[in-house]
């Protein structure tokens, strides 16, 4: 049995980013697609520590630091801005939501 | 320090005419007073000027000129090589030229104090008279191309706004832009052709220039005929020649002060003297076409003028005949014979435009010669006067007339080989040929010159017979009544001018500039002495003139020659045409302008459909992919990104 390498960090890093990026753009509901998004930030910070561990080198490791801050504080502000669609639109369904359209 | 005298010649008008303009709107008679003073103490200057030269020299000398009044030049611009100085240069030419506008010019002015009685812009009409006078005497002095094309060019715009002075009539305004178009088209070529003199000689100097051809008679080797052709194009403008000859009938809307000094005396003398000051500059293939010009220019308007029947067109057309006359001196390389006839034309035109004045003043501003008649008694001055200078014009022995154009016309008859021969052009070239063509060309000429001689005769007695003797043709010339003297005293004046203005010895003294011989002893019956064919033909002409027009005017009611040569004088009424034929080739190249202009028009609406049309399209195109779906656009971005990694990582 190898010990486990960089390339199955990243491998992992890889999937965890589709399964999210596959969440956004398949699920309906803008929970869900939140929730995914989240899982695409933290693939990107699996790959990051990843790097850190393998190059012996602590930046990597700062900057998850700082992406797992700012994404707490970009969580509570997305679900206030979803909680305030909410109430306004009574759903949370993306199809109801595409007033951009011209 | 310069002497302030020929200074004071030119300024003094200037002087006036800007404080007429600043200070004395209000009082017209102050403002004519300002500007009759300016004029006149600007001519007994320039008379002291003349004594101061005569003192030194006799006019009967021959031999060159020395000149007593120091040539005065400024520095007034440096731009890279080009200087241009402001200066005054006096010789002959200039001096004399300095008298007649100064002379005519004042008596022009007293008598317009006349004219232009109670008129509401009198004081503009002398600030503006002043303001012509200060530019003529600056094309007279100056003494380089640049400032002469200046003081030209303001000489112009005096023109336009005396000839437009009555500007709420149309008429009047029409003419006075036609004035301006048609003189800004010779101009062009004026400036072109100082532009090809400073490239070739690098000077603008006339002395300088002058020097230089003397030096290198090849000096513009083949542009020769050009430059002098270009040069000429500024005298055609000003001078009146054909083909730009259409705006000084028209140019008669100004009142009649200014039709008689400036489109008599001395602005349409300007363009003559101008071809006499840079007579140097033209080879003899340009003075065949100076010639031709002038003696065409002489023919077509007597012509017309014999079918003319407002008094002020024939006289008109009379002024483009005679100028022909000089032009036609020029360029029979005779320039003294054209200053002395533009000398004693300046006071026989001058004199018959007053007088011409002076009776439609008389008859409530009628100029039809068919509604007036029997002048003669109502107004005996006008009528005395007006007969000489009639008698002038026409040559009748003794009078000035009869001299110069005995000058020219000798001129012609002797095909003025000896002046052509001091040109030196002639060694250079085929010395036969030459002399075969300029020999040809000068009998042609002197059989023009006695031909209009003849119907200058013809045309000034018509006029005269049916204006001042005959039966008064309507209640307006029984009522007329005789000017004021201020108006009559300048008449007068002129009339010693206009009948003695021959024995003067003014070819005498323009002459040795010129490098010719005039005859030294000057008596009444010289010209039948020295040149008895030209004199006889030319006495001839006048006595056959005045016999078939005493024949049909004596006491005729209306014109009897429609009736015998109709298709030939509806042409003379209408001019030649000319008039109709330039504005359907006016209007033919706008035509063709708008057309090539409504075609690129047209073009360019396509090609602004087709811009617009392809935005449009793609606009539409893009639309469709616009779904409004968060997760639509999220594919795409992941799908460019897939994309681009695909790209840049795998291939």
């Amino acid at each position: 049995m190898n010990p486990i390498n960089l390339q199955d960090y990243l491998v992992v890093s890889a999937l965890l980013f589709c399964i999210g990026l596959l969440g956004v753009i398949v699920r309906r509901n803008i929970l869900v697609i939140y929730m995914s998004l989240e899982l695409m930030l933290n693939a990107a910070n699996l790959a990051l520590a990843a790097f850190s561990r393998f190059n012996n080198n602590l930046d990597g490791q700062i900057i998850v630091l700082f992406v797992i801050t700012v994404a707490a504080a970009e969580v509570a502000l997305g679900l206030a801005l979803i909680v305030a669609l909410y109430r306004r639109r009574q759903t949370t369904h993306v199809e109801d939501l595409a007033t951009m359209k011209l | 320090m310069y002497d302030p005298l020929p200074w004071m010649v030119l300024f003094l008008p200037l002087l006036a005419a800007a404080v007429i303009t600043l200070f004395t709107q209000k009082n017209p008679r102050f403002s004519a007073v300002l500007s009759v003073g300016a004029v006149v103490i600007s001519f007994l200057l320039s008379l002291n000027l003349f004594c101061n030269s005569m003192a030194l020299t006799s006019i009967f000398a021959i031999g060159p000129f020395s000149l007593p009044p120091e040539d005065i030049s400024v520095s007034w611009l440096k731009v890279g090589h080009l200087s241009i100085h402001f200066g005054m240069h006096f010789d002959s030419l200039s001096l004399l030229m300095l008298l007649i506008v100064t002379g005519v010019g004042s008596a022009i002015h007293i008598y317009s104090i006349g004219y232009m009685k109670g008129d509401p812009g009198e004081s503009r009409f002398f600030a503006e008279l002043s303001l012509f006078t200060f530019a003529m005497l600056g094309v007279v002095l100056s003494d380089n191309f640049m400032e002469m094309f200046i003081f030209w060019e303001l000489v112009g715009l005096c023109s336009y706004l005396l000839i437009g002075f009555w500007y709420e009539r149309a008429s009047a305004a029409d003419a006075a832009k036609k004035a301006f178009l048609t003189n800004r088209l010779g101009d062009f070529g004026f400036f072109t052709g100082i532009l090809l003199v400073w490239a070739v000689t690098g000077t603008l100097n006339f002395a300088g220039a002058h020097t230089q051809m003397i030096n290198n008679p090849e000096l513009f080797d083949t542009a020769a005929t050009w430059v002098g052709l270009l040069i000429f194009c500024g005298a055609v403008g000003k001078s009146a020649q054909f083909p730009l000859h259409v705006w000084l009938p028209d140019a008669m809307e100004g009142p009649t002060p200014v039709s008689a000094l400036i489109h008599a005396a001395t602005m349409v003398a300007a363009g003559v003297y101008m071809l006499c000051r840079v007579f140097f500059i033209f080879n003899p293939s340009a003075l065949n076409v100076i010639a031709f010009i002038g003696g065409f220019t002489a023919l077509m308007s007597a012509l017309v003028a014999c079918q003319q029947d407002d008094i002020k067109r024939i006289l008109a057309y009379s002024t483009l005949s005679q100028l022909g006359y000089m032009v036609m001196a020029v360029g029979l390389s005779h320039p003294p014979a054209a200053m002395f006839h533009l000398a004693t034309h300046a006071f026989f035109k001058a004199l018959l435009f007053l007088g011409a004045g002076s009776v439609i003043h008389a008859v409530s501003q009628e100029q039809n010669i068919w509604k007036m008649g029997r002048l003669r008694e109502k107004m005996p001055v006008t009528y005395w006067t007006f007969l000489a200078a009639t008698l002038a014009i026409c040559g009748c022995p003794f009078f000035s007339g009869f001299y110069s154009k005995d000058a020219i016309l000798s001129a012609a008859y002797n095909g003025s080989l000896d002046s052509l021969l001091s040109k030196n052009f002639l060694l250079s070239a085929d010395y036969n040929g030459i002399l075969k063509s300029a020999y040809n060309g000068s009998m042609t000429a002197f059989a023009v010159g006695i031909l209009v001689a003849f119907l200058t005769t013809f045309y000034m007695f018509r006029l005269f017979f049916v204006v001042f003797l005959g039966k008064a043709k309507s209640e307006l010339s029984d009522r007329a009544h005789e000017s004021p003297k201020v108006m009559t005293w300048p008449l007068m004046v002129l009339a010693v001018g206009a009948v003695f203005g021959g024995f003067f010895g003014i070819e005498q003294f323009i002459a040795p500039q010129f490098g010719e011989r005039a005859p030294e002893i000057f008596a009444p019956l010289e010209p039948f002495r020295t040149a008895p064919v030209p004199a006889f033909l030319g006495v001839a002409a006048f006595a056959v003139g005045l016999w078939l027009a005493c024949h049909f005017y004596y006491r005729a009611e209306s014109d009897p020659l429609p009736a015998r040569l109709r298709s030939l004088c509806r042409i003379l009424r209408h001019k030649f045409y000319f008039d109709e034929m330039y504005a359907s080739l006016i209007a033919m190249t706008q035509d063709l302008v708008a057309s090539f202009a409504d075609g690129f028009d047209i073009f360019l609406q396509w090609l602004v459909r087709f811009v617009q049309g392809t935005t449009e399209l793609t606009g539409r195109g893009l639309r469709l992919v616009q779904t409004g779906s968060l997760q639509t656009y999220t594919f795409l971005f992941a799908a460019g990104i897939a994309l681009a990694l695909y790209l840049m990582l795998l291939r």
